[in-house]
């Protein structure tokens, strides 16, 4: 099952424009609140209509500005699972999931064992006929997917799955819904904020900033070279500074006072980006000695904030495990920046 | 006996015909752009807040005899449209049609869009979302209209006893009955119907109130109803004050 969605949509404050292709992957649209990402969703499974473009599933037209098609959500076949579920609150969990098999059996019957089938593999057979308010929002969130899914969609839409969630359960959550998306084995695209879900669950990330796709690429590939200050913060990076360059292999990163070296070529790269965990160890390029101005302790790490010398204007951090930083703590540390860890960013 | 079963069945009659006309305009009216919706929600509430009076003179204008479609349906059917006891059912249900086309857009309004959409997205049709999902969530407010408007159409005097004069055993309904006895001095029997009439009005109430506190402890969206409803059932009390 192939997808092509390309389109453009005028919206108060930006302008959205999202070329993504799918095929048999997970795809996850990683972006701040309000950059068009869950928009984007909307106007693959029908419920808003781009301005242009068109939108492609297995060779099906699903929308064409040029051709004047724009198939109605009821008959895209796209399952599009809300950031809130959406249950009917007026039908118990039963009710509801045989509500999402009608579309492909017109047999009651048919439809009412497809249910049951259903809610096994969810394990929700014992709240069954309860109402939607009554059951907890991981259960919720599971009889939202058994309903989709008993629609037999082509493409399944996932809105923010987790983020309804409490902390505690997001976890495990994840873990059964990667496993229900692996099994569903068809285009799935899904939209998050949070960089260890998109990692998690992923194949393919598009980071999406103001309504434009700043990089789209592979998992590894995005995490690697986020390309972009966006990109770079939305995957985690907490180190970012614009930069002076000095050569094609060496910029001055102006924020922290460090002149480092490139793996890559410069080119118009305008900021830098080092991951915390990167910075580690000491070897003969990309080395320094900083001072250290503030320990913040986390559960199982320390972030130790640090200065270059010679009057930086701000610290950037170096997290580390306690161990580690029991061993070699002090006013003053040896740092290592391997070339490779700093990223070059538009 | 008469006037009671006469005042039950205009009401009940009047309350089924808004209950189907009510329901439609509230749901469309709800999904129109803002220009349009103001306007239209003018002209169906100002019945609400016309006197009756004004409202039976209207009528007469179009109904009577004399009058355009009043005149048609004479000549027509040989059918008299005033001055029988069903032709006060013209009027309760233009006095009581804006206490249904309110409370029902009220509830139609606070619908959770996002649930039509996921419907649709799971191929529901759209008739199915309608009868379905958007009215068993609306209901609460629908059948508290209801019940307001048949408490309304039970109370109306001003526009009937326009409309269908007061002739007993014929058309006399409980208000023109207490009106006509209070002014024969038969203060006794005026006082009996008061009474049936507070009496009436009195269950027809608790039966509003507690449909509205049925499933109230679950949330928030039963609270948004029924501060919908609140406003109209203020404006009977009025009303009837009048």
């Amino acid at each position: 099952m192939s997808v092509l969605i390309d389109i453009e949509k005028k919206l108060s404050g930006y302008d959205l424009k999202v070329n993504i292709e799918g095929d048999n992957e997970v795809t996850a649209l990683l972006g701040a609140s309000g950059c068009g990402k869950s928009m984007t969703l909307k106007c693959i499974a029908g419920i808003e209509k781009p301005d242009r473009g068109r939108i492609i599933a297995d060779g099906r037209v699903l929308f064409d500005s040029e051709k004047h098609i724009n198939v109605p959500p009821e008959k895209r076949n796209v399952g599009l699972m809300f950031q809130n579920y959406a249950l009917f609150p007026n039908m118990t969990v039963r009710q509801n999931i045989c509500a999402g098999a009608r579309r492909k059996n017109s047999d009651r019957n048919v439809r009412c064992s497809k249910a049951e089938m259903y809610m096994d593999y969810f394990g929700i057979r014992d709240i069954a006929d309860r109402l939607p308010k009554y059951i907890s929002g991981g259960q919720q969130q599971r009889t939202a997917l058994a309903r989709i899914l008993v629609s037999e969609p082509d493409i399944l839409l996932l809105d923010e799955p987790f983020s309804a969630l409490d902390s505690h359960l997001r976890f495990a959550t994840e873990q059964e819904v990667r496993k229900v998306i692996r099994e569903f084995g068809r285009t799935v695209i899904m939209v998050s904020h949070d960089r260890d879900e998109v990692f998690r669950m992923a194949d393919r990330i598009a980071v999406i900033n103001n309504g434009i796709i700043e990089k789209y690429a592979s998992r590894d590939e995005v995490f690697r070279s986020p390309g972009t200050v966006n990109g770079a913060i939305l995957t985690g990076c907490k180190n970012i500074s614009p930069i002076k360059k000095i050569d094609e292999r060496h910029i001055l990163a102006l924020d922290w006072n460090l002149l480092l070296e490139t793996a890559e070529d410069v080119g118009n790269s305008a900021y830098a980006g080092i991951r915390m965990h990167y910075v580690n160890g000491s070897a003969p390029v990309n080395s320094y000695e900083c001072v250290v101005t503030d320990v913040i302790e986390n559960p199982f790490s320390y972030t130790v904030m640090l200065m270059a010398e010679g009057g930086s204007e701000k610290a950037f951090g170096w997290e580390m495990e306690k161990d580690k930083w029991r061993q070699i703590r002090g006013d003053r540390v040896m740092i290592h920046i391997p070339p490779e860890s700093v990223l070059l960013l538009r | 006996m008469f006037p009671l079963l006469n005042s039950l069945r205009i009401a009940g009659i009047s309350t089924v015909i808004i209950l189907l006309t009510g329901i439609p305009a509230a749901y469309y009216i709800a999904k129109t752009p803002r220009v349009i919706k103001g306007v239209l929600d003018v002209i169906l509430t100002l019945p609400l807040v016309l006197p009756p009076t004004v409202v039976g003179y209207l009528l007469l204008r179009v109904l009577g005899p004399k009058h355009a479609i009043g005149a048609w349906f004479l000549e027509t059917f040989n059918v008299k449209l005033t001055m029988t006891w069903w032709s006060a059912i013209f009027a309760t249900v233009v006095v009581i049609f804006p206490l249904m086309y309110r409370t029902a857009r009220g509830a139609f309004e606070a619908f959770d869009e996002t649930l039509a959409y996921a419907g649709r997205t799971l191929g529901l049709s759209r008739t199915y979302i309608f009868w379905r999902i958007r009215l068993p969530y609306c209901r609460q407010g629908i059948l508290a209209g209801t019940v307001l408007a048949f408490a309304r159409a039970l109370g109306e005097y001003g526009a009937t006893s326009m409309i269908s004069g007061y002739t007993p055993g014929r058309t006399a309904t409980i208000s023109t009955t207490v009106y006509q006895l209070w002014r024969t001095n038969d203060d006794a029997l005026a006082f009996r119907w008061v009474m049936v009439n507070l009496a009436i009005s009195f269950v027809v109430l608790l039966a509003v109130n507690l449909l509205e506190r049925k499933n109230s402890p679950s949330g928030k969206r039963r609270n948004r109803q029924s501060r919908a409803v609140t406003p109209a059932a203020g404006e009977i009390v009025r009303k009837e004050g009048d």
